[in-house]
């Protein structure tokens, strides 16, 4: 039960991120939105499927999977936006 | 409640769909695909605890792994691409 309700508030995160992906309109704001809400969902997902989860095994691998999304996604949001910023200086776009 | 979490999923993984499809740029399309690796990672957690079995997991680490590759990949493709003029 507890596992789920984190999913559900987690998968509610997602979509949060979705809608402000879709309704923003630059791309910076855009990777603002996904980069931090979709980064926490996921946590939130990863933590509802370990907490109703009972091997070993299967809570070791989520926590594996939330290791290396929390270490891979924000620097991976950062490199896109950074190229998106130093290519619009380089075009001379005020940002 | 996993099939409410299963319809929020999927409802997200449109709108990034849409992202995808008409991104203006092409920072926009790696973004929408961020998005829908995000989903598909919630899609297998929500599996796993409808079932309550841990079948999908090791394929849960290696999305979490490699989703974020292609992400940077469009960045570096993007800051090289008319670079030195």
């Amino acid at each position: 039960m507890t596992g789920e309700v984190l999913a559900l508030a987690g998968s509610v995160l997602v979509l949060i991120a979705a809608i402000g992906v879709v309704r923003f309109d630059d791309v910076l704001a855009r990777m603002h939105a996904l980069a931090k809400a979709s980064t926490l969902g996921v946590l939130l997902l990863l933590a509802g499927a370990a907490v109703s989860l009972h091997s070993a095994n299967d809570v070791t691998s989520v926590a594996l999977a939330a290791l290396a999304q929390v270490l891979t996604s924000p620097p991976a949001s950062n490199m896109l936006s950074r190229a998106t910023y130093l290519a619009r200086q380089r075009r001379g776009v005020r940002t | 409640m996993t099939l409410a979490t299963f319809v929020i999923l999927g409802v997200a993984a449109g709108a990034f769909m849409f992202r995808l499809c008409a991104g203006p740029s092409i920072a926009d399309r790696a973004i929408g695909l961020s998005g829908l690796v995000v989903a598909g990672m919630g899609a297998l957690a929500t599996d796993a605890i409808r079932t309550h079995a841990g079948a999908y997991l090791p394929t849960l680490v290696v999305v979490a792994l490699v989703g974020p590759v292609s992400t940077a990949m469009v960045a570096r493709y993007i800051e090289g691409r008319d670079g030195d003029r």
